[in-house]
């Protein structure tokens, strides 16, 4: 057991482990101390100085939390000094923000537009600072928009870049009064390294880093009694969008969900749960394939380890950082791009709408959704697949917009066809999900049975740990696999960019040697997204992630290849997996990128 | 004190060429001894923070590592100072030498001059002797070496644990603290980082001993210190003198007859103006120095031509630039104090406006993250309680 220390916090004693600091000793007394760049997440920083105590004897007031507790401290949070200094701290903040608030993205949503009204920061303020500065706002990329004049140099996204994913295309540059956070030589951020997933926006306590929204134009073809709109929404979002509705998280709420979208006036309520399970046909195919190219056929081309291809963070990261291993993702469409494709081809002639005249909208607990629909690969149909993409966050806002009572909706259906999931399907948006959802059906078909595991739950893959490793050793094979018979199937699975490179550094190594790897980049997978209801931390998406498999879990079924509608898919429409039809639709290239 | 004029020291810079004899000395005492000396001879700190050195060997021996640092400070950016760039080109070699004690002390192998940008003139001569000092502890069988490390330019660099992520190839911005240096500090390992006085003054303990060290200065500030005197005064320089003396005494000396008031420490200390003079001594807080103040060793006299608001407006335009940016108070509140006497001055606030600016002066000196940030206050507030006349009108 380790060293305890104690001390007294507001004149409550308290006794924590000792390397504990002071914010989290005064958590337990349930005293809550006001932070703004402090973020579970992330590693301390202690720069915005607003969560400063007292401590009887010290001349100077403590940031709690950076300070660690020692034996006899005596903290006082809410002194008048503390008060005084703390109302200082967020004067100052306001001072150079553009405090205008009733015109911002983020109004309501702001943290220091909260801490400033607990704080009474009046008229009396000091000088506004932005007078004197010259900024811009950075609205090139698809997914982020970044408006200085909002940000108060909490350090947030740039910690989140740099520690949690590993990239630092947001930085720290300047000093002094020019101190502000760029990016490579200043460039926008559509042309830097930035892989658009969004983790910044969702940690950034302002509105200097958010997403870019479509909602208008969304309401626009919504009320355009030509056009027929189509949604189609993420696995992830289901278990977060009641978050935004004050609801606790991983509540699940696919029902009100998709009644919620018939209210808003959405032509077709179509699920990307279908397309994931597609997305596993395809891509579990894909994985076979390779492995009978690589063990039976011994073809020295065929590139192993196959990894996924569903996160547009993932693409756009091994784009830049490791283009030599482009060969090695699969050829697969994400989920929302195959549904796009689908939509304005096989949909709308089953429906017999004018593709010209459709518009397929997705949900997304993401930001780099909206740069993957506009990638010019993405126009398979003939069209652009994905017209406009929303965030969990972007839909919450209509649903509000509308008047709609979220929490007291009946639960509605998807429409059919292309509404239809299976539990294979829904487990995309967790961490592990998609390698779950490929063993499952690679498995049954290699060997004719199910996957060897209670309740078709493949435990080894699931959790938070950042890198998980599993093997799973194929036998009673079908005689057209009996090359895999005995092979023992070498799985990795990584969320978070930083682990991403974490796995990609060791395959590139040579010090390990998967045959597939699954990787998202945001923490926890897409409901981790960078699109999804603010506040995350580890603690809330470990309950999304109970959600997603709780969800699974109620599925009658459970595999992608058993979902009816998939079945029913390749017989009209696409004949088997990896066909000609699939490969024009479904799959897609990619390219190298730049180091910066 | 009774003097005439104030005794001028020759301890720094007197010419010793025995770097050998007294490496041999130092490393052939049982090296507690050494730091015991160290510690009894009362030196501080002479960057102008004023710790004690002797400790911060000590804990930093105490710290248990593979590896550990010795960095001697030359980041010498504090305005009104020049002392340092002194040192180092006449007498380096005390330097050095008080390094490589501190390095076989607290067990490291790698020193590191921090040697400020504006300084790499300096590097050439320096190299000179270092590679000097390199053969004489080849000699002697020591394999402690030093390195010298070019700083950028950045004020915030002087900091030492900014300074620390400068080495590191990083941004130079401070760091929470604890842990300290002596714990973790160049590449989060124990490090001593000493300002290139402090080391220079070991040398002086090593050969003559804590006793004549003491004798000089008064009983919380012994020794003598290393002034850059500047300003409105008709002897600029560098002058060593004893710690305790009076400020009246050193305008006394130094002053043009028209002393209006003396900025001491730089940019971040305190102005004391004519009326206080005989009430300042100068050296680290303590009971018999009454009313201290202490320094790095920048001096600046400015007569009565002189306007005290340009004098403050000048200081806070450095520190606006020089602020690392990283926490709220000094990023922000440097620019309002600077935009906000410029409003007073201007009209556009009113007077009572600076009652505003010295509460927020007094939340930074409590809440910045680092030295710079909190010593804005110094010489903001007294300037502005001393000369608040000069403010307004």
């Amino acid at each position: 057991m380790s060293e305890m220390i104690n001390l007294t916090i507001d004149n409550v004693p308290v006794s924590v482990e000792k390397g504990t600091t002071i914010l989290e000793a005064a958590k337990k007394v349930n005293v809550k101390i006001p932070t703004l760049c402090y973020h579970q997440d992330l590693c301390v920083a202690g720069n915005c100085r607003v969560c400063v105590v007292e401590q009887t004897g010290s001349d100077r007031l403590l940031p709690s939390c950076a300070m660690p507790v020692s034996e006899g401290m005596d903290i006082q949070t809410n002194s008048l000094q503390v008060r005084t200094a703390r109302k200082h701290v967020i004067e100052l903040l306001v001072s150079e923000h553009r405090a205008d608030c009733t015109r911002c993205y983020k109004n309501g949503k702001c943290e220091l537009q909260e801490l400033a009204s607990e704080y009474i920061i009046d008229e009396e303020g000091f000088i506004d600072l932005l007078p004197y500065k010259n900024y811009t706002i950075d609205h090139y990329s698809p997914s982020i928009i970044k408006d200085d004049s909002k940000c108060i140099r909490c350090q947030r996204c740039v910690r989140t870049c740099a520690e949690l994913q590993k990239i630092g295309a947001l930085t720290v540059a300047y000093k002094g009064k020019d101190m502000k956070i760029s990016t490579f030589f200043e460039k926008p951020m559509f042309e830097v390294v930035c892989t658009n997933c969004g983790q910044c926006v969702n940690r950034c306590p302002t509105g200097a880093l958010t997403e870019k929204t479509y909602i208008d134009r969304v309401w626009d073809v919504l009320n355009d009694p030509e056009i027929h709109v189509v949604v189609q929404t993420a696995p992830a979002v289901r278990v977060a969008l009641g978050e935004d509705f004050g609801m606790e998280p991983g509540e699940i709420v696919t029902g009100k969900l998709a009644a919620a979208l018939r209210r808003l006036g959405f032509d077709s309520v179509l699920d990307t749960d279908f397309s994931a399970d597609l997305t596993i046909i395809e891509e579990g195919h894909e994985l076979l394939s390779r492995l009978k190219g690589a063990l039976k056929d011994k073809n020295p081309n065929v590139k192993l380890p196959l990894t996924t291809s569903c996160s547009p963070g993932w693409v756009k990261f091994i784009e830049h950082a490791f283009p030599e291993y482009l060969g090695n993702v699969s050829t697969a469409k994400s989920p929302q791009q195959m549904f796009g494709a689908l939509a304005k081809t096989f949909y709308a002639k089953k429906i017999d709408v004018d593709p010209s005249k459709m518009v397929c909208v997705s949900i997304m607990p993401c930001t780099a959704k909206k740069y993957e629909a506009d990638r010019p690969e993405m126009r398979s149909s003939g069209y652009k697949d994905v017209d406009f993409v929303l965030t969990t966050r972007e839909l919450a806002l209509m649903i509000r917009q509308a008047g709609i009572d979220f929490s007291s909706l009946p639960d509605d259906d998807y429409d059919s066809i292309m509404g239809e999931s299976s539990g294979a399907g829904v487990i995309f948006g967790a961490t592990g999900g998609v390698m779950e959802a490929a063993l499952r059906t690679a498995y049954e078909i290699v060997t004719g049975r199910e996957v060897p595991f209670r309740n078709l739950d493949i435990t080894p893959v699931r959790g938070m740990e950042g890198v998980r490793e599993a093997v799973i050793k194929i036998e009673g094979t079908l005689p057209e696999w009996n090359f895999l018979e005995g092979v023992e199937l070498k799985c990795c699975v990584a969320h978070g960019l930083s682990n991403a490179k974490k796995v990609m550094d060791a395959v590139k190594a040579g010090k390990v040697n998967y045959h597939f790897i699954e990787i998202m980049a945001c923490p926890g997978g897409c409901l981790g997204g960078g699109g999804q209801p603010i506040p995350t931390n580890e603690e809330i998406r470990k309950k999304r992630a109970a959600a997603i498999y709780r969800e699974d879990k109620n599925k009658p079924i459970r595999k992608s290849h058993e979902n009816p509608e998939i079945i029913q898919l390749y017989k009209e429409f696409l004949h088997e997996p990896l066909s000609e039809i699939s490969h024009k639709l479904l799959h897609t290239h990619y390219r190298r990128r730049n180091r910066y | 004190m009774q003097q005439k004029k104030l005794k001028r020291l020759d301890l720094i810079f007197k010419d010793e060429n025995d770097v050998a004899d007294i490496l041999q000395k130092t490393y052939s005492r049982p090296i507690e001894k050494v730091i015991n000396d160290l510690i009894a001879s009362g030196l501080t700190g002479r960057g102008g923070a004023g710790f004690p050195t002797g400790l911060k060997w000590k804990l930093t021996a105490e710290a248990e590592s593979d590896e550990k640092f010795v960095i001697c400070n030359a980041d010498e950016g504090e305005p009104g100072t020049f002392k340092d760039r002194e040192i180092l080109t006449r007498v380096p070699y005390k330097v050095l030498t008080g390094m490589a004690v501190c390095g076989k002390f607290i067990g490291a192998k790698q020193g590191f001059i921090y040697l400020r940008g504006e300084y790499k003139f300096l590097i050439p001569q320096l190299t000179v002797e270092i590679e000097k000092f390199h053969k004489i502890l080849d000699e002697m069988g020591c394999s402690f070496r030093v390195e010298i490390f070019k700083g950028s330019g950045a004020y915030i660099c002087g900091e030492e644990s900014a300074l620390f992520e400068s080495m590191e190839g990083k941004r130079g911005e401070p760091r929470n603290k604890p842990p300290f240096p002596t714990t973790y500090g160049y590449k989060g390992k124990p490090t001593v980082i000493n300002n290139v006085e402090t080391l220079a003054h070991t040398y002086s303990i090593f050969k003559y001993g804590p006793d004549k060290f003491r004798d000089l200065g008064v009983q919380n500030s012994p020794g003598s210190k290393v002034f850059s005197v500047s300003g409105d005064t008709p002897i600029p320089g560098i002058y060593e003198l004893e710690f305790g003396m009076s400020l009246h005494k050193f305008v006394d000396d130094f002053g043009d007859g028209d002393s209006k008031a003396v900025q001491v420490g730089g940019a971040a200390g305190f102005c004391v103006p004519r009326k206080k003079f005989d009430k300042i001594t100068i050296g680290y807080k303590g009971k018999l120095s009454g009313n201290s103040l202490p320094t790095g060793g920048s001096m600046m006299i400015f007569n009565s031509s002189r306007s005290m608001y340009n004098v403050l407006h000048n200081y806070l335009d450095f520190f606006v630039e020089e602020s690392c940016g990283q926490c709220t108070p000094c990023r922000v509140g440097t620019q309002q104090l600077l935009l906000g006497i410029e409003a007073v001055k201007k009209g556009e606030k009113p007077s009572s406006y600076l009652d505003k600016l010295l509460k927020l002066a007094e939340t930074m000196r409590l809440t910045a993250k680092c030295g710079l940030g909190q010593s804005v206050a110094n010489s903001f507030e007294s300037i502005v309680e001393n000369f608040r006349e000069e403010m307004i009108y």
